[in-house]
Order: C-alpha cells, then sequence, then structure tokens
C-alpha cells in the first residue's frame, strides 16, 4: 500500500503526516490527529455525524480519503470555540437543546455554520436542504 | 493491541466447501485467521443461546443466514484486518433458503436445522381452549385480523463490540464489552469457555458507558467469543468493533410475529373471550432472552387493562433463514406484540359496533373495585383506575372538542384521524418463581458503602445504556438517607467490584435494583438509628428521623445529622453494635511480612518483583485489621448493607 506525505491545516493548526492512501479522513481525524469530537455514526453517507468543513464547505469524512484533503483546511467541532467562549451556534444548539441523544450534534452544528455562512435567514425548506447536505 | 474482523456469508443458507486462507495469511499485517474447524479443536465452535438453544461462533461446514461469520482475521491494524478479510476465498454451495416461517412448517420444506427433527422450535399455548371456544360460539359478534409485526432491528449509538484482554501470568480474562448484561455474560462466558480455563473468577467484565441498548446487547454474538479465543491463545488485547452495516445485517432482531387474532363481544360492547395464534419467526436458533418458562415472553399480557373472562394464545416458535430474532425491544418481554394486538382487536370491534373507541375500553377496563385482580391467563394485578386515567386523558386533550373538529373536516372530504390506545405491561422481571435467564434467578442486587465524611458510593447488578441509573438510584438512596443525590456516587458494570445482578433489559431496573438499593439503605438507615440513640443517649424508641437527621422526640435541638453519625461510626463507634467489624485488640507485629512478600512464585518468571508494588500479596500477612472488615457500613456476610430484591419476592 502506497504512502503519502499530506499537510493540512486542522483547527487553524498546520499537521504533516505519513498517511496509506486508503486511510479515511475521519480515522485520521480521530485517530492520528485525537480530535475524537467528530463521531462516526453510520459509515455509509447517510447520517452527517462526521460532518466537518473542508475549505468551508460541509463534508462527510466518514467517505472521502485522508490524501484528498492534502493542503485544505479543515474545521472539527473542537474548533468552533474561541478563548473558552461558545460559539454563537453552539449557544444557539444549548438554548434550544438542539440534540436528542447528542452523538451527531457535533456534525449537526458544522452544518449549521456552512449552512449559515451562505445563507443567513434561511427559510424552514432551506434548513432541510442545508442539514441533508 | 491486534484487531479482529470478520468475513460474513453472502448467502442465507450454503455448505462450505473450502476456506483458503493462504492469500489472506500472506498480507502484511495480518497475524492469523480463525476458522470454525479452528474453534472446534478448542470445543469452541458453537455456544448455547439464552434459550438453551444453539449458536455457531463460526461455522464448520454450513452457513445458515445471510452475513452470518464464517471466519475471522487478527491483524495488526483494522486496516489489514479488513485487507485480511478481502483475501479470504469462500467456497460455497447454495443451498434452498426459507425465509418464510409457513412454508417453513410445511411437510417437506427445507430444513433449517441438521439437528433437528423440523423447522418448529416450540409449540406454546396458554388459557382454557374449550372454554374460549364456547365463549365464542355463544357471542353476538365476533371480529377476526391478520396482522405482521415485521422484524425490525435496534440501533444504539455505537455497535457492539469489545476488547478481550488475558493476562497470561495472572490467567485473568477483562473484557470491556458493551452488554446490557455485565454478570450473566461472565457467568456464560464461563459456562462456555470453563474447559479452556476460563474460570468465573479469572473474568472481569467491564461495561462502559453505553449508548443504548434495546435489547440488542443482551446477547453473546460469535465476534465475542472469537475475541476473546484469540487473546486468551495470544495473550495480547483484542478489539473487535463491528460496522454499522455488520451490526444491522447480523445481530439479533426483533419482532417479526404472524398474529392472528379473533375477538368476541356482546351488542353492548362488553368485551367477553380473545383468541390469538401466533407464528413467530426465530431465524436460524432461538437467542431470544425470554425467562425459559415463557419461550414467548410475555405475550400472554395480551388481555391488558380489560376484564376478560376467557382467553387462549398458542404461539409457534419457528427457525428459518434468517439472523437469530426475538429480544425485547422497547418493551419488557413480547409486551408490545401483545399490546399491539389488543388495541387493533379493540378498535376494530369498536369499528364493528359503531361505539367511541373511548367508550369501548371504558366499558371493558378492569374496575377499581375488582383490585387486586387475577387476569384469566393469570397475572395479578395490585391495583389500578384505569377510567379515571382515560377520563383524565380525554380531557387534558378535549377528546370531545377532537371528534367534532373530525367531524366537520371529514365533511368536507379532509381526512382526520383520532387514536387511542392503553397498556398494562409488566415490568421489574422478576419474581424469581417465574423468571430466569438461563436458570439464573433473574434477582438484582446494591451494595452501598457510606464513608466517614457521610458521602455515599453505591454500586449496582444492572448497566445503564442512557437511562439515567446514576440519577434515579442516587435520588433513591437520597431520600431513604437523607443524604443529597449529589454526596451519591453511583457505579454499574464492572463485575469486579459491582455485586451480581442479572442487568438492565425489560424494564426492570428501577423496580428491581432500585428497590434493593432501597433495602440496603434502610438497613444502614437502622443502623444509623442504633448509633445516634447511642450519641444522644436516647432509647432507639424515643428517636425521629427527619429527612437527614434524628432527633429526640420532644427535644429537637437533640440531633444527630447523618453526617454526623457516619463520622462517629468510624471514630466513636459503639461497642457491641458492630455486627460485621472487626476491631482489633491490640496491634499486630507485622514486619515478618517483607520476607513472605518476597517470595518466588514458581513457574511465572516474576522473582524481580519489587516487595510492595502487588496489592495481593500483601493480604498474605495475618493483620487483624482486614480492610473490608473495618467499614462498618459495609457488611460482606449478605446480611447487612446489602439487600437483594429477593427479599420482597
Amino acid at each position: 500500500m502506497s504512502t503519502h506525505s499530506i499537510t493540512l491545516k486542522v483547527n487553524g493548526e498546520e499537521h504533516t503526516r505519513e498517511v496509506e492512501a486508503r486511510l479515511l479522513l475521519v480515522h485520521l481525524i480521530r485517530e492520528e490527529l485525537e480530535l475524537t469530537g467528530t463521531h462516526i455514526g453510520c459509515d455509509t453517507t447517510s447520517c452527517g455525524a462526521c460532518t466537518i468543513l473542508l475549505n468551508g464547505r460541509p463534508v462527510k469524512s466518514c467517505t472521502m480519503f485522508a490524501v484528498q484533503a492534502s493542503g485544505a483546511e479543515i474545521a472539527s467541532v473542537e474548533g468552533l470555540a474561541t478563548n473558552g467562549n461558545l460559539h454563537p451556534i453552539q449557544e444557539g444548539f444549548t438554548e434550544k437543546h438542539g440534540l436528542q441523544c447528542g452523538y451527531c450534534t457535533p456534525g449537526m452544528m458544522m452544518t449549521t455554520v456552512a449552512l449559515l455562512k451562505d445563507n443567513p435567514n434561511p427559510n424552514e425548506e432551506d434548513i432541510r436542504w442545508g442539514v441533508a447536505d | 493491541m491486534l484487531y479482529l474482523d470478520i468475513v460474513r456469508s453472502p448467502y442465507a443458507h450454503a455448505k462450505i466447501k473450502n476456506i483458503n486462507i493462504e492469500e489472506a495469511l500472506a498480507t502484511p499485517g495480518v497475524v492469523s485467521v480463525v476458522t470454525g474447524k479452528d474453534l472446534d479443536a478448542h470445543g469452541l465452535a458453537s455456544m448455547p443461546t439464552l434459550m438453551s438453544d444453539k449458536q455457531m461462533v463460526l461455522p464448520i461446514d454450513k452457513v445458515k443466514y445471510q452475513a452470518q461469520e464464517v471466519a475471522a482475521v487478527v491483524a495488526t491494524s483494522r486496516y489489514a484486518a479488513a485487507d485480511g478479510v478481502e483475501a479470504v476465498e469462500v467456497d460455497y454451495e447454495p443451498l434452498p433458503v426459507v425465509v418464510d416461517p409457513f412454508k417453513a412448517l410445511e411437510d417437506g420444506a427445507t430444513k433449517v436445522r441438521d439437528d433437528k427433527d423440523s423447522n418448529l422450535i416450540w409449540h406454546w399455548e396458554t388459557g382454557d381452549k374449550d372454554a374460549t371456544d364456547k365463549v365464542f360460539d355463544e357471542a353476538d359478534i365476533v371480529v377476526e385480523q391478520s396482522m405482521y409485526i415485521p422484524r425490525i432491528h435496534v440501533v444504539s449509538i455505537e455497535t457492539c463490540g469489545c476488547v478481550a484482554s488475558f493476562e497470561p501470568i495472572e490467567g485473568k480474562l477483562t473484557l470491556y464489552m458493551t452488554t446490557q448484561a455485565p454478570h450473566a455474560i461472565r457467568t456464560v462466558l464461563a459456562l462456555v469457555a470453563g474447559h479452556v480455563g476460563l474460570s468465573e473468577e479469572k473474568i472481569r467484565v467491564i461495561a462502559p458507558d453505553i449508548g443504548g441498548g434495546f435489547g440488542g446487547k443482551v446477547p453473546i454474538y460469535p465476534g465475542y467469543i472469537i475475541a476473546v479465543a484469540v487473546s486468551f491463545l495470544t495473550g495480547k488485547p483484542v478489539k473487535w468493533i463491528e460496522d454499522r452495516s455488520e451490526n444491522l445485517q447480523a445481530d439479533s432482531f426483533a419482532r417479526d410475529y404472524h398474529i392472528k387474532a379473533a375477538l368476541s363481544a356482546k351488542k353492548d360492547g362488553t368485551l367477553t373471550a380473545i383468541k390469538i395464534k401466533t407464528v413467530a419467526d426465530h431465524g436460524y436458533t432461538d437467542a431470544a432472552a425470554n425467562p425459559s418458562k415463557f419461550p414467548a415472553g410475555l405475550f400472554h399480557i395480551c388481555t391488558g387493562s380489560y376484564d376478560f373472562k376467557q382467553a387462549h394464545v398458542e404461539v409457534d416458535g419457528v427457525y428459518t433463514n434468517k439472523p437469530p430474532g426475538g429480544i425485547a425491544y422497547r418493551c419488557s418481554f413480547r409486551v408490545t406484540e401483545a399490546v399491539h394486538c389488543l388495541e387493533r382487536m379493540t378498535d376494530i370491534m369498536a369499528h364493528e359496533l359503531d361505539i367511541d373507541p373511548a367508550e369501548l375500553r371504558m366499558k371493558n377496563f378492569i374496575r377499581p373495585e375488582q383490585f387486586p385482580y387475577s387476569s384469566v391467563l393469570g397475572w395479578e394485578y395490585d391495583s389500578g383506575d384505569y377510567e379515571k386515567a382515560l377520563r383524565k386523558a380525554m380531557e387534558m386533550i378535549e377528546y370531545d372538542k377532537l371528534r367534532e373538529e373530525q367531524k366537520e373536516k371529514r365533511a368536507r372530504g379532509e381526512l382526520m384521524g383520532i387514536g387511542i390506545s392503553s397498556f398494562t405491561e409488566v415490568v421489574g422481571a422478576g419474581p424469581s418463581k417465574d423468571y430466569d435467564i438461563l436458570g439464573l434467578k433473574m434477582f438484582d442486587s446494591a451494595e452501598i458503602r457510606v464513608h466517614p465524611t457521610g458521602k455515599v458510593m453505591a454500586r449496582f447488578g444492572t448497566k445503564s445504556q442512557g437511562q439515567g441509573h446514576e440519577t434515579t438510584y442516587a435520588q433513591i438512596i437520597a431520600e431513604e438517607l437523607g443524604i443529597p443525590p449529589e454526596h451519591i456516587q453511583i457505579e454499574e458494570g464492572d463485575t469486579d467490584t459491582a455485586p451480581y445482578g442479572l442487568g438492565t433489559y425489560a424494564s426492570r431496573s428501577t423496580p428491581v435494583a432500585g428497590a434493593a438499593g432501597a433495602l440496603a439503605a434502610r438497613k444502614i438507615h437502622d443502623k444509623a438509628k442504633k448509633i445516634a440513640a447511642h450519641l444522644l443517649e436516647a432509647s432507639e424508641e424515643d428517636l425521629e428521623w427527619e429527612q437527614g437527621k434524628f432527633f429526640v422526640k420532644g427535644s429537637p435541638d437533640r440531633s444527630k445529622t447523618i453526617q454526623e453519625i457516619a463520622f462517629a461510626a468510624y471514630t466513636n463507634h459503639p461497642q457491641g453494635r458492630s455486627g460485621h467489624l472487626l476491631r482489633p485488640t491490640q496491634l499486630d507485629l507485622s514486619f515478618r511480612l517483607l520476607h513472605l512478600c518476597r517470595r518466588h512464585r514458581p513457574g511465572h518468571g516474576r522473582s524481580q518483583d519489587p516487595p510492595f508494588r502487588r496489592r495481593g500479596r500483601l493480604r498474605c500477612s495475618h493483620q487483624p485489621d482486614d480492610r473490608r472488615g473495618a467499614d462498618p457500613w459495609r457488611s460482606h456476610d449478605g446480611d447487612g448493607a446489602r439487600a437483594s430484591r429477593r427479599d420482597l419476592l
């Protein structure tokens, strides 16, 4: 199995790793970089628990190779809060108890961040399409 | 750490002609490939299910359902293990498949199990058939309905999985796993693998935080046994975590009841009898977790909240080429199936008689004055006022207004439905005379320790999967002892520390283990009263309790808080009041201890141990101050601060 040297920025911090071509991005994030806020729910790109932002776009990291993210800027749920202050999306989810069991909440929040960046005043249909993205 | 991945069958029924593992073994990172024949050499190719049926760990000659485990690959990483799985070549000869339980019962049907005479696992019935038929013959009206409650799969947050870690020096297995019943699993493991040296005291099951079980984490799956076997043979920790796709295809299912029901009534809407015939599809093995006395679980709660004079229920358990079924999802065993059947029939009868479904229910509810009530199928109901509850619910939703709204809407062609359902569920399995798992009587336990500063550690034989036992149990103990819940630490899920229990499923934890907690707390309360009496120089009869303290009747200022009593128990314990406490009268001379601890254990090659490193060996000294006995709040002879729910039953 071929290996590749990749460099990527995660939550503002640059990382270089030697990885196998088939290493999934979510395994790089969770197991190599030890950022376990990103969860794996279904491993079939259905549920969105593993959603991260890749250059600002929401992406399901369980079905993308780490090598495809080389050179990219990634944001995971750990990067939302700044200086100990929750991101407005985190505050909103807290205030409205926007979760059921909480497992997919990191993915839901990352998706919401991306949605509101493009469309700060979405209607219900926009939101339904947005979270299903 | 080694990683385990599993080769699964693409066929629902097939003969295994050959398994070629050469290429897999040559795959980088692969350590070994395990087949049924390898396990068979150790007598581990099959295991008993919780219903005393037989389940394959790995097959030797045939697979019986799609996605069945066929072989396991052990490797140094999960990616390498997956590579190994791809490289295993299995040569199958497909066989005829039977997936319809009615066809499985026909003459000449493909036989699912070579070790059985037919696909009928068991026939179970209850109630008086003749008497029920007679009521039907005399009924003004009879309605009939067939219904299928489909096979479903539970979905918990994390799939099943484990880390099996066998430590060869100590000969001890630690199994971290997502199980709802850690102690029962430990016992089953000892029964399955006792002959290869896994003795129950050498097995520690630890169930950490679990994200939902729904019955799916009660059974033992082949992956667990293979991981244990590989760890046992290699002496290394082995991790097995299912993919979601594997979990949904191969782990045990729920429901799958084909029900044919008939309900009889008088013209005035009095329900008189119910008859139910059910075909239960159990897949290729009966791996449900029902009490052995009741193979269809508690399905005979199907007379529900109504006063039936007669009922008759028949269930046929059937083998098909599917994964095991019969787990208790979202209810006590098979109660959901029973409730659905009865309430559906009640609605059909209401429709047929043109009586409002709420009125029909109210007319037939067991009346408050009938309690305690014995149902015709043998259940004892202690209390209830079902009509009052339904009336209250109807007021809350403004039922009459809803019916008006429905009428108006229907008049203009808009459809609107109003559904009513009531149910009586039997929970809290259970009274030991009727309930067991593999013969283990269904009790549960609690063990409570109060520390000198009045803080509590309480351990239970159940295992929360997100239900919040930590909150519930702490509140129960807090109520009994007057100690704030935030000062009560609750622990479950570690078989080395928690008292034996049957686990969490079928809505049993609060009524059984929670009650054990209350009983244990009451024993502590009684001891605390004795100590308080001593401290206050009063007789026990003269003491009164208010939340958190004892005081002398008529002198509320003469009082001792539970925290003061706890501290006194360790520092000022009255002589003769400590039934379970060894109090040394003089110091022991223990310098010989060094000598003992340097002893070399033959055959273990560990003579270099620093003398004080291992607590286990410190115990070879003859210190009279036994560590456990020195805690007056915790009795280890079974009648002190421990209580079992059996006491109540």
